[in-house]
């Protein structure tokens, strides 16, 4: 089999209950699927919870993946997102010898900021697209960052 | 009114409409079986072993249609049973499977005989519970049976903590189902439908493939009808056999591994697929990039995931087959059936050059002679099960089957020692039949201590064992892809199967001649005790026609011709 893998993003909402997060990740690793990231957190004044899951594989394999996340009893709903507004954040740590000016202009390039500063370390936060993301960590390399931090995406349909 | 947790479980059985369960007490769940002793609203049927509990409760569910009840205790008995839930699970069986655990305050702590159940059961259920309040009981136990029986059917576990069993509450099993994320389409999109119908009355050369879910929807005489009406031909998965009755003219027969050549021919030339309840496994597709290789495909199921996973559909229906053929059968007018005469023609030319067929011996008895002999001297008033293995396949291939839920084995997930004990599950739920399970000596042994159950609860299952004193189907491919290495397969040294039958109290026959066989049956269904009738059969018989794995269906090994 030579069809193209894909990276996608997949929303599930499924009611707040015990295990259900692992009926999902189980659900995953049961039939080879792939899971590059994910975040979950409930949904403000209700008792659902939203799940973001990145993954990647053909079309097919996408397909099984939303309709077996489907199948699941807690799963109210399954969205595979084509036109989408996704973010990520990452938290990182710096020595306090680094330029804090230069990386708080950088990280407001990034929709960033500054959000810690210690005796010895400050922390900076940014939260953007994930290749965007992506640029942002290559770049402050030369910052000597002691540590970072990134999440899971979240996303939304436009 | 204000219960116990265990008075819950008794109490939903009740209104359920349970009448028989399979099961086995342990310290865990022996609340419950305290409460199972004051009452006699419902039978409980000791088993010998988790297992047995689990294959019996899917055989009556098979015979019956109902949903199975199986009662198991925490840890060793829990993983005992994980068999039949997986097994129950990929052949689409509704159960419900109560296992005791430990009490909450011990879980977690690797208390004695605790086990992560519902870890461990949730990839092999429909779905699973484990219950903290005896309050959730009620709401629990409806959904349970709810989920297993709707939709796809399957098997739903509910784990059950000693202290909530022993805990007081409020039990209305009135309640309304409050499930709003699960709600199984099961109507069919009527404008698919019509397509679908207009497709088929396009068609010059179409076929109907039938799976076992048209069992499980109760869709068999509304597909018999449809089929009859269209003047269609008709392939049968190995789950389907007895959907349509073997002396039906457009049952072509079973398609796959094993199936007959006219079947796999049919299915390789044919322009429409129409599937019912049938879900494309790998045993019946052979290479996929071969399958039906010039065929749209009509695809109904109930359940989305099955349709386009491995064969693309041109008309997806997901639906509740038996709505789906009903509307089918309203819009038929449109299909004549005088049209497909050329290809009801050209399949019977298939099974007239290549009927399925094998070499009878003068010497020694043919294992499929067994099965044939069987199916003349009871034909319908047998309900037939089978184990796992080259028995199996002979069963499906040369028993005449008449109806939906005559025939029941173990299909997707292939399970050694499903038959007898699924054997007892049916001869409980339809005991006026005569129970039959065609077995091998390999797969008896996983659960002959279903002897014990057997005599003492008076089910008068009859095993015949078709001995070759071989794991019979991996000497086979022993035999034919890996150089007659037979490793590990030559079971020579087997116990006395007369001796092992009478010493739980059951009859044993030793058949070396076809004479000695038709007394030692006769005997044994007057007897009306649980028998072995071991069958001393040629070693070295091979189930065919047969498609090698992963092989194209058309490119399919025949039966050598005999030399004169």
């Amino acid at each position: 089999m030579t069809e193209n893998s894909e990276r996608r993003v997949v929303s599930v909402i499924v009611v707040n209950e015990a295990s259900v997060l692992s009926r999902i990740t189980d659900l995953f690793s049961g039939r080879g699927y792939n899971i590059t990231s994910l975040t979950v957190a409930p949904i403000p004044e209700s008792k659902y919870s939203r799940l973001t899951i990145v993954t990647s594989g053909s079309v097919r394999v996408i397909e099984q993946i939303t309709k077996q996340l489907h199948k699941l009893v807690p799963v109210l709903k399954v969205y595979e997102h084509a036109d989408l507004v996704e973010k990520e954040m990452a938290l990182i740590k710096f020595p306090i010898t680094e330029s804090i000016s230069d990386i708080t202009a950088l990280c407001q390039a990034y929709n960033g900021n500054i959000v810690n500063v210690g005796e010895n370390i400050f922390i900076a936060m940014i939260a953007d697209d994930p290749k965007r993301v992506d640029n942002f960590l290559k770049m402050i390399k030369r910052y000597n960052p002691k540590e970072i931090v990134r999440s899971g995406a979240v996303a939304l349909e436009r | 009114m204000q219960i116990s947790g265990a008075q819950m479980v008794i109490e939903a059985l009740i209104a359920e409409g349970v009448d028989t369960v399979f099961g086995y007490p342990g310290g865990a769940i022996m609340n419950v079986y305290d409460e199972i002793y004051k009452q006699d609203n419902f039978k409980h049927i000791l088993t010998r072993h988790e297992q047995a509990a689990v294959h019996a409760a899917e055989g009556y569910s098979k015979a019956s249609g109902k949903v199975g009840v199986a009662m198991i205790t925490s840890g060793p008995g829990f993983t005992n049973a994980v068999t039949g839930l997986a097994d129950a699970y990929m052949d689409s069986i509704p159960l419900v499977v109560i296992s005791g655990q430990v009490p909450m305050s011990l879980i977690g702590t690797d208390a004695f005989q605790e086990i992560d159940a519902v870890g461990i059961s949730r990839s092999c259920t429909k779905h699973n519970y484990l219950v903290t309040n005896a309050s959730d009981l009620p709401r629990v136990l409806k959904e349970a049976f709810h989920i297993a029986a709707s939709g796809r059917p399957g098997p739903v576990h509910v784990d059950i903590p000693k202290d909530v069993t022993a805990e007081i509450a409020e039990f209305d099993y009135s309640i309304e189902l409050g499930l709003e994320t699960y709600k199984p389409n099961v109507k069919g999109n009527p404008r698919q439908i019509k397509k679908a119908i207009a497709a088929i009355a396009k068609a010059k050369r179409p076929l109907f493939y039938i799976g076992g879910g048209v069992i499980n929807a109760n869709a068999g005489y509304e597909v018999r009808e449809l089929i009859k009406k269209t003047g269609i031909p008709a392939v049968e998965t190995f789950m389907a056999r007895g959907v349509l009755s073997h002396d039906d003219k457009l049952l072509v027969g079973m398609l796959g591994m094993h199936g007959s050549y006219a079947s796999n021919m049919a299915m390789s030339e044919t322009d429409l697929v129409i599937g019912l309840g049938a879900r494309f496994d790998d045993r019946v597709t052979g290479k996929l990039s071969e399958f039906a290789k010039n065929a749209s495909v009509i695809h109904v199921d109930i359940d989305p995931a099955s349709i386009s996973k491995l064969v693309n559909a041109d008309y997806p229906i997901v639906g509740d087959v038996k709505n789906v053929v009903k509307e089918m059968l309203e819009l038929s007018t449109s299909i004549n059936s005088n049209k497909y005469e050329p290809w009801r023609e050209t399949v019977a030319n298939f099974a007239e050059l290549h009927p399925l067929v094998y070499h009878e011996d003068t010497d020694r008895i043919k294992p499929q002679w067994v099965v044939e002999r069987v199916g003349e001297l009871l034909g319908d008033d047998a309900n037939i099960s089978t184990d796992v293995g080259q028995h199996q396949m002979w069963t499906a291939q040369f028993y005449p089957f008449s109806r939906p839920r005559q025939f029941i084995s173990s299909g997707g997930l292939g399970t050694m020692g499903f038959g007898f004990p699924a054997a007892m599950g049916v001869k409980a739920a339809s005991p006026d039949k005569i129970s039959i399970n065609f077995t091998g000596d390999g797969s008896i042994l996983m659960n002959c201590q279903e002897l014990m159950t057997a005599v003492e609860q008076k089910l008068p299952v009859i095993n015949i064992i078709l001995n070759n004193n071989y794991l019979g189907m991996v000497r086979q491919w022993q035999t034919l892809f890996y150089d007659k290495r037979h490793s590990e397969t030559d079971l020579s040294v087997q116990p006395d199967f007369v001796l092992l039958a009478e010493a739980f109290g059951g009859v044993g026959y030793r058949v070396t001649t076809k004479e000695e066989f038709d007394a030692a049956l006769k005997d044994a269904i007057e007897k009306n005790i649980v028998a072995f009738i071991d069958v001393v059969v040629e070693r070295l018989e091979n189930v065919m026609p047969m498609v090698p794995s992963g092989g194209s269906l058309f490119n399919m090994m025949l039966l050598e011709r005999k030399e004169k």
